[in-house]
């Protein structure tokens, strides 16, 4: 280090700097996720859980289960806490989501925790939606842009996934307000030929916030590869026409955002961390991360639950009667521990992203075979390295105006004056 | 314009050393909980009739504001009086004053509804700004701080805010200590917004002493460059930097609340944008960074020739510091800064920040639109400070975008 002065200073202020940017390390685990079911009346092409059929009996959680994972989530001491139920589809199984909801908000501090869910809100009634509204749940829709791609992924027994979707989200709306709606859309094989179609599909929709994800190799996934899968480099492709599909539209006055591109250009343009889970150094996986899966498994990470149920269970950290300290120092946390620090992976260690990066172990062992894999050959590095460059490219080479919109995404503060006065 | 700080007066029956009273209507006296003997009624209002001054002595007061025709009266119940001021309005109710028998001389140090009133706890510095308003002085002026300490028992406890300031309030060590657990007994729901340059707090102990003002005080740390050849040549105190940065890592690791202070000139402006982008990437916990036009008075007329730069100019670079900060979500404030000097988008941080007593308007203010919601200039800022750029804001103008 090259300094003028006394030597404690810079370390001093090199110190904060990386206190800010690991701020998440100061507390335990503050993401919960709860599978309450694996039943799921889709049969989607890509389905990364082995979902069963809605008749199938076996795959619920029991409120005996559900009661011992609120105790573990109430065990973290972590400030906030969020509590995600996901599937299967969550929905089929809303007694136990009612359960534990109930539970956690007679037991918890007032606005501790922040309530989440991942549905195709097939089953959403009034009823059930002024539950989650009295609750304040954020809703995540599973929406893949275009209708016809939809349904051709989302295949349900009568057809017509997406319509009902749609109908889905137009109660929650109604009832939770538009602001706690959000889509989710996993990009397939089929989408990559229609970036600026699947923007304007969501956007016509009323989502200001999109979430552009690709296909993951994960569990179930990666058995019908050759059937839903694409190189990186197609996904980057579509997704550099999307984000400049979406700046156009913010060009026009609209305010949209791809959270993905905002998490990214977070961990670059401010001192802080975006708080996202797989984007951690050391890995939000087990530390950061519970997964709670309806038989009364813990997991470290919802790929860690994937592997799990194809019969690789490495990151099973117990089960959801032991007590939290037990579950933390689970052979899985160490396992993780070995491959979760970024700065010390192979790879990352010279990379000039690493600060705004992250270890994701559970990924490579899931497609590498170690959590210490070498990363400049796993899809996860590609991905990012090909984010990254084009977010940088686009922060050195547009314009003012690009810049701050970018900027906006990164701060959370939407269009800044000087850009409304300038438009 | 605005109201001074000091008058005189005509004193009776006080002894030969200076007092500090608490000036309260004869209705607030009578069910205030401030200490009598602290109390000076205020019996210049004539349509209060004929009020008894031995009843008043009676009753423990302190001394009496009034009339000369109080005079026989007071001089009889032997309760001291304050008579004929020089200007009426200096004292008002509600407000403290010193009453100084030698030289008759009456200041007011808290004014009740004054937009800023403050603790001035020493003239002495461990710096020498360049630009300093207030240039310090080497002699003890230990005596000031039992004065501030009585003077905290009278101020109005619903006061929301108070400042204390010097010189270097820090040097005064555990005396600044025993001054801040005087304001939270007394006054423990006002907030108190304390400017110090942070050095001294480079030695943590020091900051374990100021615990009193954790939750309920900003401290206001001027930070002139992002580099130390500047600041410290600013500040005129090798080490200055680097002291100040460890101080603020200091307090904030113990909880303080924390304001970062610049002061735009010729020297500092140069450095501005680069002193933003080091704000928010090394200090992005303060609570508040706030940056100044210059004040003409003290050393800053006399370092003129190296201090002065247009104010336009400086009015532009503190604009483009300030949006950058506030762009990336850090609360902002410009000050002493006239809007006419401000870009619009940069309105909105502007703040009417001058102390009513020093603040004052050029004559091209009377027909501006914005006049009230701008800081105007320092009163010792004469037409050789304003700069060629001062020109009134038109009512089509503020409503344009
Ligand atoms: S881009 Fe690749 S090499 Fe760089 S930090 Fe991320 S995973 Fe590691
Ligand atoms: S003309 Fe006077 S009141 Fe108007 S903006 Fe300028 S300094 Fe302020």
């Amino acid at each position: 280090m090259v300094h003028e002065g006394r030597t404690n200073t810079p370390v001093r202020l090199l110190a904060t700097k990386l206190r800010t940017r690991k701020a998440f390390l100061r507390e335990g685990p503050s993401l919960h996720i709860v599978v309450p079911t694996l039943r799921c009346d889709h049969s989607c092409l890509y389905c990364q859980v082995s979902r069963r059929r809605v008749d199938e009996p076996g795959f619920e959680m029991s409120p005996k289960d559900a009661l011992a994972a609120v105790d573990r989530i109430l065990e973290s001491d972590a400030n906030h806490l969020t509590v995600e139920f996901q599937g299967g589809e969550p929905l089929l199984a809303f007694g136990t989501i009612r359960l534990m909801t109930e539970e956690i908000a007679r037991r918890a501090a007032t606005g501790r925790v922040t309530f989440s869910m991942t549905s195709t809100l097939h089953h959403l009634t009034p009823q059930i939606a002024t539950f989650l509204a009295e609750h304040r749940f954020q809703i995540s829709a599973s929406l893949d842009g275009l209708s016809d791609i939809h349904d051709l992924n989302r295949p349900v027994p009568g057809g017509m996934s997406f319509q009902k979707t749609v109908q889905g989200v137009d109660l929650a709306r109604q009832i939770l307000g538009s602001g706690s709606v959000a889509a989710i859309t996993t990009i397939t094989r089929r989408a990559l030929a229609y970036p600026e179609e699947t923007v304007d599909t969501l956007v016509g929709m009323g989502f200001r916030s999109l979430f552009l994800r690709p296909i993951s190799p994960f569990g179930f996934a990666n058995r019908t590869a050759r059937r839903t899968g694409y190189p990186v480099q197609d996904f980057l492709v579509f997704y550099r026409r999307a984000l400049a599909r979406i700046l156009e539209l913010n060009q026009g006055g609209m305010e949209i955002e791809e959270a993905y591109a905002a998490i990214l250009l977070r961990h670059i343009l401010t001192p802080f961390h975006s708080g996202y889970v797989d984007l951690r150094s050391p890995a939000g996986a087990g530390l950061s991360v519970l997964v709670y899966d309806y038989d009364g498994s813990v997991y470290a990470s919802d790929e860690g639950r994937m592997l799990g149920a194809v019969g690789d269970r490495t990151f099973r950290m117990g089960s959801v009667q032991e007590p939290l300290p037990t579950l933390m120092t689970s052979s899985a946390i160490r396992e993780l521990a070995r491959g979760g620090i970024a700065e010390e992976q192979p790879g990352c260690r010279d990379c000039a992203f690493l600060p705004y990066c992250g270890a994701d172990p559970v990924h490579h062992h899931a497609v590498q075979g170690d959590v210490a894999a070498d990363r400049l050959s796993s899809d996860f590095c590609q991905r990012h390295t090909g984010l990254f460059g084009m977010l940088f490219t686009m922060l050195a080479t547009s314009d003012e105006w690009t810049r701050d919109v970018l900027l906006g995404w990164a701060t959370g503060q939407g269009h800044g004056v000087k850009h409304v006065a300038a438009r | 314009m605005s109201l001074p700080l000091h008058t005189f007066a005509t004193l009776q029956g006080f002894g030969p050393h200076a007092r500090l009273l608490k000036a309260l209507s004869l209705r607030e006296a009578l069910k205030s909980s401030f200490p009598p003997p602290s109390v000076a009624v205020d019996l210049r209002d004539p349509g209060l009739g004929d009020v008894d001054p031995a009843a008043l002595a009676g009753a423990g007061y302190g001394a009496v504001v009034g009339m000369p025709g109080h005079g026989a009266a007071s001089a009889a119940a032997g309760l001291p009086l304050v008579h004929s001021l020089r200007r009426d309005d200096v004292v008002a109710p509600g407000d403290v004053v010193r009453v100084e028998p030698k030289g008759s001389r009456i200041s007011v140090l808290y004014r009740r509804g004054a937009n800023s009133n403050s603790l001035f706890v020493t003239e002495r510095c461990n710096s020498l700004c360049l630009m300093c308003s207030q240039p310090p002085r080497p002699d003890d002026d230990g005596w000031r701080l039992d004065e501030l300490i009585d003077l905290v028992g009278l101020i109005d406890p619903d006061l929301s805010m108070l400042g204390v300031t010097g010189g270097e309030p820090t040097l005064l060590g555990r005396g600044l200590t025993r001054l801040l657990e005087a304001t939270r007994a007394k006054l423990p729901s006002t907030r108190l917004h304390i400017l110090s340059n942070g050095r001294l707090f480079h030695d943590a102990q020091l900051v374990e002493r100021m615990a009193a003002a954790v939750g309920r005080a900003t401290w206001a740390i001027p930070l002139y460059a992002d580099i130390a050849r500047v600041h410290d040549h600013v500040v005129q105190a090798p080490e200055a930097f680097e002291e100040t940065l460890e101080g603020i890592h200091n307090l904030a690791e113990h909880g303080h609340a924390i304001e970062v202070r610049f002061v735009a000139h010729a020297l500092t402006v140069p450095r501005l944008q680069g002193l933003a982008e080091f704000i928010w990437r090394n200090l992005p916990f303060v609570e508040h960074v706030a940056l100044m036009g210059l004040e003409p008075m003290g050393f800053t007329r006399r370092n003129r020739d190296v201090l002065w730069i247009d104010p336009a100019e400086a009015g532009k670079a503190v604009a483009n510091a300030a949006e950058y900060l506030a762009r990336r979500g850090m609360t902002v404030s410009i000050y002493n800064t006239p809007l006419c000097l401000l870009p619009k988008v940069a309105w909105p941080l502007a703040r009417r920040s001058i102390s009513d007593w020093k603040q004052d308007y050029a004559p091209e203010c009377e027909p501006c639109s914005m006049r009230d919601g701008c800081s105007g200039f320092f009163s010792s800022a004469d037409l050789s400070w304003r700069g060629k750029d001062i020109r009134p804001i038109r009512d089509h103008e503020v409503m344009t975008v």
